[in-house]
């Protein structure tokens, strides 16, 4: 079968050229960088090939110039996450026909990423992520002897299958809206990392974790889009993890953030009326004492109101709110 | 066709222009909705987060008040209808989950036995109503126009509970009505990312640049408009505009269409009546180029 590839290939007037500086972290935005070139290659392949197969034959037989990195070829090892048709995928992982689109496959380096050259992004903003969750066990005293196993129950364990299985492949962080916007942002598979050694029964350090998390950049900083939990190709499910870390940390204590104000606020809304109150909800989260934030807010609600288009002030109930209140003291939990 | 009409808090709120034109559009496209008054808010996920059992309650509540109509539960966001999906989904595949939610509303009255299908407007058009239906109902082709499709996070992800697996063409529904209603559609990469709603409260200059970031992208590509089938984009991408262009230090003032409001306009509808002289970012130049005024 012939497939056509169309290659982002490096562009050396990028910015990554002009200013990186060898074993330091590139500023941000990467994706300020001038276009990339495309160049389109024609392949002879199977029909079962996948992207992956395509781009070595073309290094092999066509364009020794091409860099891609790969090893497994198999998705274990985690080198070949790239953008296919604009999304992170496994190119070893991701079958050629099914990523062909108006006749072509479009494979490229992530904008979010610097580039090194073609396919092959620095990985650095990635491993300084995942190293800043501490991503080791702190052992719990009494360590056992050296001669003996830690022993925790399968359960606790089975518990942690999904964050354990992640290959460090980055596709997730490849396409995390937040990381787009906010480079400080710890990213999915940080976070999910980091529920990993949050949930394991060894770990002794399960609140400072928490404490550190909660803070600017940790897991109040994801925008709940769902995009790293469709692009993991190994099920980790991030978004998910970083859910449990909320819920953890909030009973942890830890609540005097936004996000614990916002979910309150939410909470007592729906409680009391069976609706949301936008009027109240955002200086709520804001916080009621937070005038600086709070004046941030103001020119967009002048403009809402001025459009006609703020709530009506006094705030209508649903009918049978009542049911909706003995629902809540019922289920008891953080919002009885 | 009866069904279980679902409007959301925010069309009840701060975008009643959603509320009006959907309730417009119902006629012609031969939709009798039957309006789930006391039905209660899904919790948008933020009440899932903390507390799970509480949002299988309310959301399980919804759903029986659907069930018992015997019709399909219809939603006009896409918040709404990610929300609703999941705890549907989960409360028909896992029994321990629902009997869990139906011990908590069985005192209200209510029981829930997994039947309701959930279902977006702009599923509703391509799956129940039908294309052929849609075009008999247009009365004037939005031809000239060129429109980027938004379709907010939770109506494209995650795909397995929302049908995408089974029903992969969920995901094209947009960009095929911009065409059948006659206007171009852009294709953009912003179309299936996120607005940045979520983190407004937490974040708010990144959230804003979220948002704007996707226009720019748009208007890049000669965007006249976006159409959004959620009310919570709307609320970012529209009521937010001046803010993100200010964070962003760029000219932006692209209009934001809702999804229903769109549909009215082919369907005749003054803009007026479709509340499109009520946002933020006037709707002024997008109308002139289809030769309408507000
Ligand atoms: S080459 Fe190892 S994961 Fe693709």
């Amino acid at each position: 079968m012939q497939f056509t590839i169309e290659v982002g290939r490096y562009n050396p007037e990028g910015r990554y050229a002009e200013t990186a500086v060898p074993g330091e972290a590139f500023p941000a935005p990467w994706n300020a960088s001038p276009a990339r070139r495309y160049q389109t290659y024609t392949v002879e392949l199977p029909q079962h090939a996948v992207v992956l197969d395509a781009l070595i034959a073309i290094r092999e037989y066509q364009d020794p110039s091409l860099a891609v990195r790969c090893a497994c070829r198999s998705a274990i090892c985690g080198s070949c996450a790239m953008w296919i048709n604009g999304h992170a995928n496994l190119a070893c992982k991701s079958k050629l026909e099914s990523f062909t689109k108006d006749g072509k496959t479009r494979v490229e380096s992530p904008p979010s990423m610097p580039i090194i050259r073609d396919l092959v992004c620095d990985m650095k903003p990635f491993w300084d992520k995942h190293l800043a969750v501490k991503p080791w066990l702190e052992n719990k005293e009494p360590v056992p002897p050296p001669d003996e196993e830690y022993r925790v129950p399968n359960a606790a364990m089975e518990e942690l299958i999904q964050e354990v299985s992640c290959i460090s492949c980055s596709a997730c962080l490849m396409d995390c809206e937040s990381f787009a916007v906010n480079p400080d942002f710890l990213g999915p598979q940080a976070l999910a990392q980091a529920y990993r050694y949050v949930g394991d029964p060894r770990d002794d350090k399960t609140k400072e974790r928490l404490g550190e998390l909660s803070k600017a950049g940790g897991i109040w900083d994801c925008t709940h889009c769902f995009e790293c939990v469709q692009q993991c190709p190994k099920g980790v499910a991030p978004l998910e993890q970083i859910l449990k870390l909320r819920k953890l940390a909030v009973d942890a204590g830890f609540t005097n953030n936004p996000g614990t104000r916002h979910a309150d606020a939410f909470a007592d809304s729906v409680k009391h009326s069976g609706r949301l109150n936008e009027l109240t909800l955002m200086p709520k989260s804001t916080g009621l004492f937070n005038i600086v934030g709070q004046l941030k807010t103001l020119p967009s609600a002048i403009n809402m109101a001025r459009a006609g288009k703020l709530p009506p002030l006094i705030h209508k109930s649903i009918p049978g709110v009542e049911r909706i209140k003995k629902i809540f003291q019922r289920v008891g939990g953080r919002f009885k | 066709m009866k069904v279980a009409f679902y409007p959301g808090c925010v069309s009840k709120g701060a975008c009643p222009e959603l509320y009006v034109s959907a309730k417009m559009v119902a006629e012609p496209l031969g939709l009798e909705l039957h309006e789930l008054e006391s039905a209660p808010c899904t919790g948008a996920g933020v009440l899932s987060e903390q507390n799970r059992d509480l949002a299988d309650a309310l959301n399980g509540l919804t759903l029986a008040m659907a069930e018992a109509q015997g019709a399909e539960l219809m939603t006009i966001c896409s918040t709404c209808q990610g929300v609703l999906s999941d705890h549907n989904y989960h409360l028909k595949k896992d029994e321990v989950r629902r009997d869990k939610a139906n011990a908590t509303i069985a005192d209200q009255g209510f029981r829930y036995s997994g039947t309701t299908t959930v279902k977006h407007l702009l599923w509703m058009l391509f799956e129940d109503i039908g294309i052929e239906r849609v075009e008999r109902a247009i009365k004037r082709k939005l031809t000239g126009l060129k429109i980027a499709p938004f379709y907010g996070c939770y109506i494209l992800r995650p795909s397995e509970a929302l049908g995408l697996r089974e029903r992969p063409e969920r995901k094209t529904y947009l960009d095929r009505l911009i065409a059948l209603l006659g206007a171009e559609p852009v294709e953009y990469r912003g179309a299936t990312k996120c607005c940045g709603f979520p983190m407004l409260t937490f974040n708010r200059d990144k959230a804003l640049a979220m948002g704007g970031n996707h226009i720019l992208e748009a208007k890049d590509k000669g965007a006249d408009l976006l159409v959004t089938p959620c009310p919570l984009c709307h609320l970012n991408l529209d009521g937010q505009q001046p803010d993100a262009a200010r964070v962003l230090k760029k000219d932006i003032g692209v209009p934001i269409f809702h999804l229903p409001q769109l549909l009215g306009l082919a369907f005749g509808f003054e803009p007026e009546q479709l509340r499109l002289n009520h946002h933020v970012v006037p709707t002024k130049g997008a109308l002139e180029k289809v030769e309408l005024k507000v």
